[in-house]
């Protein structure tokens, strides 16, 4: 038992907290905002020099051959400045499914250019309750994927359908991919008709719509994790140059408390997140409460913080000039994609024996 | 990055859990199970002395002074355990886990042997006398007064909220021995038996109908001079040394305690259907996730605290476990319902769920409230400005 990271760890940490700082600049994630939602040269120097991308893919298919606790330290780094990258769709979703549902022949085709960045993927799955929904059969896609994330820069799709997980690529014929304007314009959906494409099943459909969700929470809770971190250093560095009264506004205690509230979250949010990462690599019987506690509470820390960052700083924190919306947009979508904080819990519900006779 | 045991720990567990099972189902199988601090007094008593001669008493202590030499996996180990078999909450917690770490780190070697196996071996109680009727958030403000005359130390004043004092043999007393000072300059940390004329002890009732804690009145009370920790006014820097032992492992023994009443109300919601409501359900799962989170931070805590560094998450764990707890009783109430809201007989004495939301209302108010950890949260965590005092202008 030692929880605390590893000396690489904390290496692989300093090493992306650095570049993101570096590279994924407000002024170049605002210019992403305003074309296609991606940055590409940060794509390019993410899954090139950095070479971090293909954290959690084995070495021999191109990654580095570790786990989900540094794909988390990766995913916080990128989430502490809003990252305009298909990460989350192409390394966190995709790529797990491949891994975990493929045949040999298609993980090695495939997750090597991943990793690389060569090729970028997207999950396509189906919520609740909507229609139409995809279907599969004879090889050929039907229906409809509503809100797929990073749908319009991808070249490939898993598609999670009522009948079996398939990939197709963005070329096939009949596959109409129809570019939405998202509410976070950092993280751009795509609506996708198949039209009857032709696609290639997965081999084991339900492991890797396991993994690609599994692995999907845990980097949106990671993600959450270091974008509510951002929002209180920031707030708290506005807190104390802000002068009102005679006096910074961080020393009232109507503010300090507040951030106070903030990191007593965020700790929370820690070590939900890095518990559900261990969990997951360790083959605990708790990884499957800890993924969606980690969901849920590091979401719900995110909009909090976020909502508070907006608040404290007052007329100039609603300004579409102010950073602040980046990240109060980003947590509103880390909150509806995949299943909103509500459900987790629920799932936590059932997991906690509330079901079971009196 | 692991979370996990090894083998060696987990024969450590087995070894644990045996001893435990064999004691609690055997000669001490009357307070397995006890959760009130007050209960059984004499029983426990026996409990803390019969956990100190098979030296399970403070594992993490040196093996010198009563202890065990555990590691810091070991401790969390035990401390699960301990909750677990269904132990009682310690008599002498405030011993086990205020005074001898304390002594621990600012005694003379003489303090630590005269002291520390005493508390070992469950043979001396210990309370702690801290706050006043003016010196409650405020701490620095004590007007309790020492001097010495001759080997002794003489003490006038009154505490207030001393948890078990009407157990204890020795109390710990911040007291002011430079006439005139003020605030945190001039204090003392001084170590007086409670059993003599000068001390009286009288018990406070709290909303729940017991009293756990009291007053206590010094009426030229005395101590040797021997008994004071630290320097002569160098209290404060004692005391609020001692504030960091708060978040230590024991934090793992009280999240058992915790999980044992949230399995309680678990029970009582799938009992009566509330199991079934959704809102009840997401409640639920809420307390799930922060006990587990706050099992979580703790293990953060502790892995740092080994390696010698101070996570400044253990800031925010206060706060964290008396919100959880504060809520937890409301969440107990509101899946009860009526049944909550009385009990057979004329004793105002309820059953363990109503009374948890009684009692948890003092959660949030001792040993810092909510609102004061905020304040060290946002002054030496995020390093914002204090508050200007209104009296030192």
């Amino acid at each position: 038992m030692h929880f605390a990271f590893t000396d690489e760890q904390v290496m692989i940490a300093e090493t992306a907290k650095a570049f993101f700082a570096e590279n994924a600049t407000s002024e170049r994630t605002r210019a992403a905002m305003a074309e296609t939602g991606v940055d590409g040269a940060l794509w390019q120097a993410f899954t090139g020099d950095l070479g971090l991308a293909g954290v959690a893919i084995p070495e021999a298919l191109g990654g580095a051959g570790l786990g989900m606790v540094e794909l988390a330290v990766l995913a916080e780094a990128a989430g502490r400045h809003t990252a305009a990258l298909p990460l989350l769709a192409s390394l966190t979703l995709a790529a797990p499914a491949i891994l975990a549902g493929g045949t040999d022949e298609q993980k090695a085709r495939l997750l090597p250019r991943l990793a690389s960045g060569e090729l970028v993927a997207s999950f396509a799955t189906v919520n609740r309750g909507e229609t139409p929904r995809a279907t599969f059969s004879d090889g050929r896609l039907t229906g409809a994927a509503l809100h797929v994330p990073h749908g319009a820069g991808a070249d490939i799709f898993v598609v999670e359908t009522d009948n079996g997980v398939a990939i197709i690529e963005c070329g096939a014929p009949g596959l109409r991919i129809t570019p939405l304007t998202s509410m976070d314009q950092t993280r751009p959906y795509a609506r996708l008709d198949f039209g009857g494409a032709l696609a290639e099943p997965l081999a084991n459909p339900r492991a890797a719509v396991h993994a690609a969700l599994t692995t999907g929470w845990l980097a949106i809770a990671a993600d959450a994790l270091g974008g509510a971190q951002a929002c209180l250093d920031r707030t708290v560095a506005y807190a104390q140059e802000r002068v009102q009264f005679g006096r910074s506004i961080g020393s009232f205690q109507a503010v300090k408390h507040r951030l106070a509230d903030m990191m007593i979250a965020i700790e929370q949010a820690r070590s939900a997140v890095y518990w559900a990462a261990c969990a997951i690599d360790e083959g605990s019987d708790e990884a499957k409460f800890a993924v969606h506690a980690a969901k849920a509470f590091a979401c719900d820390t995110y909009s909090d913080c976020a909502g508070e960052m907006i608040q404290l700083h007052g007329g100039i924190g609603f300004t579409w000039e102010h950073d602040a919306h980046l990240f109060f947009k980003r947590a509103r979508s880390n909150a509806s994609l995949l299943g909103t904080p509500d459900w987790h819990r629920e799932r936590v519900a059932a997991l906690a024996g509330l079901d079971e006779a009196a | 990055m692991k979370l996990g045991f090894s083998p060696e720990e987990e024969a450590f567990r087995a070894e644990a859990a045996a001893w435990l099972a064999a004691e609690l189902n055997g000669p001490f199988a009357d307070v397995r199970g006890l959760t009130s601090l007050v209960a059984s007094p004499d029983r426990r008593r026996d409990w803390e002395r019969r956990l100190g001669e098979a030296g399970w008493s403070c594992v993490g202590w040196p093996k010198a002074y009563g202890g065990r030499d555990a590691t810091l996996a070991e401790q969390v180990i035990f401390a699960e355990e301990y909750a677990r078999a269904g132990a009682p909450p310690r008599l002498n917690h405030i011993g086990i886990e205020l005074a001898g770490p304390t002594i621990l780190a600012f005694g003379t070697e003489e303090q630590k042997a005269r002291f520390l196996p005493a508390i070992a071996r469950g043979k001396e109680i210990w309370c702690q006398g801290y706050s006043e009727p003016g010196a409650g958030s405020d701490l620095a403000n004590v007007r309790t007064r020492a001097w010495r005359e001759s080997d002794d130390w003489v003490i006038e004043g009154q505490k207030v909220w001393t948890s078990l004092a009407q157990f204890s043999d020795w109390i710990f007393v911040i007291a002011r021995t430079e006439e005139g000072s003020k605030g945190p300059k001039g204090l003392s940390f001084l170590l007086v038996p409670v059993d003599q004329s000068g001390v009286t002890v009288r018990p406070i009732h709290q909303i729940t109908g017991e009293a756990e804690f009291n007053e206590t009145f010094f009426d030229g009370a005395r101590t040797n001079t021997a008994n004071i920790l630290g320097a002569p006014g160098d209290g404060w820097t004692v005391a609020m040394g001692l504030l960091g032992f708060e978040r230590g492992v024991s934090t793992l023994a009280q999240q058992m305690g915790f999980r044992n009443e949230l399995d309680a109300v678990i029970a009582a919601a799938r009992a009566n259907g509330e199991a079934k409501n959704p809102l009840i359900r997401q409640r639920i799962a809420k307390a799930e996730i922060g006990l587990k989170l706050m099992r979580y931070g703790a293990l953060r805590m502790l892995t740092d605290a080994e390696g010698g560094r101070l996570n400044p998450s253990a800031l925010t764990y206060k706060i964290q476990w008396a919100t959880w707890r504060r809520d937890l009783g409301e969440l107990a109430m509101d899946v009860l319902g009526q049944a909550g809201e009385t009990v057979a007989g004329h004793d105002y004495a309820f059953p363990a769920l109503p009374n948890l939301f009684l009692y948890s209302r003092a959660d949030t108010i001792y040993g810092g409230t909510n609102e004061i950890q905020r304040n060290i949260i946002a002054e030496r965590a995020l390093g914002l400005p204090r508050e200007p005092r209104g009296d030192l202008k």
